[in-house]
């Protein structure tokens, strides 16, 4: 097999030695309604060097030629920073935790370099109802937007920026707001879960808002609508037991989740009730 | 996130819906506290087996007779009966709702799936909770009715007790119970933490370290009676 991209290394250079031999076993399903599969493939010559998208590029290609259905599975700026990819690689979201040390990414971001000749990867969608599958590996996280659009914003008036110094931020809030704000909403955390719960992502933006002056007006709104709205998408309930943080390629805080259901509690004292 | 624009229209709202999940587990984390506190207290009274038979009665006839003249008969103990009696229900409401609502949002598991961060106290809070609660059943008929106890019902409370770790197997039983209880209680009380708004990043790791050394006092504080009785030095 050769690269057609021009990836890092393009193609086999012949002084290197041949690359990995993977067996793939990928789950396959045409579309939300049909029942699904795993199915093996094999790859021969898989550069370490090459990301874990690059080697499904690299697969798909094999199977256009061979007059297959390519593999479906989402991805966009493979940079780590639009949210967009994630599949379960042997039975951990974007593969993290698959070796001791190695830094929680997204998968694109995980490179061959991890897996070592004569592996067999077990490639799974993300796992959720409130995820449904859309094909193969490409799951529908439109549930995530409507949690965002239940209060996962602030209202400001349109026009020229104001002075961003006029309004002071305490530094440890505008350290912890960012932490919280590089959530990409890859849905790790809910495919991570035992309880496919999407609290991390929810408390995430919580944290994020409500640590700063501007997310303030809509603090109490903010955290009852999206936690119902989360309820109603079906997601499961948090249970604390943190292997969200720990898939989470950003790393976001189990604090999180305790700020979330502090601001949570304040608000239903407070009297405020979820928009129906 | 960009999103995808392919069909599957809104969703209809499951039953979920109805109640939140974090108020259940406000419920939860309450009740569980309730229980906790009343195991602080119950695992001292069993000390009192260690100063004798004489004390042990009376300390046992003492809880039925708190209050009094007061108040008549064991009202306080009945007080302190409802009120467990409603957090366990409350408690296993809870557990039971969450339960099923996590089983509807994943209806369809991974063919392969490993854990990165989950402890085993974590992963036994239902099945734990499930014998837990069985055991509690098993504890009230053996030592308070005395129906599956051969002191019976008639036998003073220090004879039920002797009748019961005198057995190997009942004091076995006893002491896996205790041990899944303080695995229960080593997640629960981070949990709760958490739950109740409580936990930072600054705090989190002592949060921990305290759930870890409570669960453990707590534990070997209610084996400690049973053995002694097994091992005939409470006689
Ligand atoms: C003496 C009895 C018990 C005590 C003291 C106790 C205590 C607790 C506490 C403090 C929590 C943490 C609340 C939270 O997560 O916010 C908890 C959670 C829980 N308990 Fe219990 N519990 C007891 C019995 C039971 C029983 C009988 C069941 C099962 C029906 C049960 C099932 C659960 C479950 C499923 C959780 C949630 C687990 C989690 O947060 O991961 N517990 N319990
Ligand atoms: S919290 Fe982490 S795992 Fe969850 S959606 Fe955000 S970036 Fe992804
Ligand atoms: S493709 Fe954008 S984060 Fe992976």
């Amino acid at each position: 097999m050769t690269l057609t991209e021009d990836g890092p290394r393009a193609a086999t250079a012949p002084h290197e030695k041949p690359g990995m031999r993977l067996t793939l076993r990928i789950w396959r399903q045409q579309d939300a309604s049909a029942p699904g599969k795993m199915v093996d493939y094999r790859l021969d010559d898989v550069s370490p060097d090459m990301s874990f998208l690059e080697m499904l590029d690299v697969l798909n290609e094999q199977l256009i030629m061979e007059g297959q259905d390519p593999v479906a599975f989402d991805h966009d700026c493979r940079e780590g920073i639009c949210g967009m990819c994630g599949v379960m690689i042997n039975g951990r979201a974007h593969g993290n935790g698959l070796h001791e040390g190695h830094p929680q990414t997204t998968t694109c971001q995980l490179h061959m370099r991890s897996f070592k000749d004569g592996d067999v990867i077990d490639i799974e969608p993300w796992r959720a109802s409130a995820f449904p599958v859309i094909k193969d590996l490409a799951v529908d996280r439109r549930s995530f937007d409507r949690i965002i659009q239940a209060g996962g914003y602030i209202s400001v008036p349109t026009g020229t920026a104001p002075e961003a110094h006029a309004v002071p931020v305490p530094k440890k809030d505008a350290d912890f707001a960012f932490d919280a704000a590089t959530c990409i909403g890859c849905g790790a955390c809910v495919a991570a879960c035992p309880n496919a719960s999407s609290m991390l992502f929810t408390a995430a933006k919580i944290t994020h808002l409500g640590l700063l002056p501007q997310g303030q007006p809509e603090r109490d709104d903010r955290v009852v609508n999206m936690v119902a709205q989360q309820d109603r998408e079906g997601f499961g309930g948090c249970t604390n037991i943190g292997e969200c943080s720990a898939s989470c390629p950003k790393g976001i805080s189990m604090e999180t989740i305790s700020r979330l259901n502090h601001d949570l509690l304040g608000a239903l004292r407070a009297g405020v009730r979820p928009k129906s | 996130m960009v999103t995808v624009t392919t069909q599957s229209g809104q969703r209809r709202a499951p039953k979920a819906a109805k109640t939140s999940s974090v108020f259940k587990k406000v419920v939860m984390a309450v009740s569980g506290i309730i229980l906790v506190l009343y195991l602080i207290a119950h695992m001292i009274g069993n000390l009192k087996a260690f100063s004798g038979r004489e004390d042990f009665n009376h300390y046992s006839e003492w809880l039925r007779t708190i209050g009094n003249p007061a108040l008549p008969g064991a009202t306080v103990l009945w007080i302190i009966r409802i009120v467990l009696l409603a957090a366990v229900l409350a408690h296993i409401w809870a557990a039971v709702s969450l339960w099923r609502q996590a089983k509807r949002a994943r209806p369809q598991g991974y063919v392969t799936r490993k854990a990165v961060a989950q402890s085993y106290a974590s992963r036994t809070m239902r099945w734990g909770g499930v014998i837990i609660a069985a055991f509690v059943i098993w504890h009230l008929l053996d030592l308070t009715f005395g129906a599956v106890n051969s002191e019976g019902h008639d036998g003073s409370p220090y004879d039920r007790l002797l009748a019961s770790f005198q057995n190997p197997v009942s004091t076995i039983f006893y002491a896996i119970a205790v041990i899944l209880l303080g695995m229960h209680l080593r997640h629960g009380v981070w949990s709760a933490t958490q739950t109740l708004g409580q936990s930072n990043r600054r705090r989190e790791v002592t949060v921990n370290y305290a759930a870890t050394a409570f669960a453990t006092v707590l534990t070997l504080g209610f084996l400690l009676t049973p053995f002694s009785v097994l091992f005939g030095l409470i006689d």
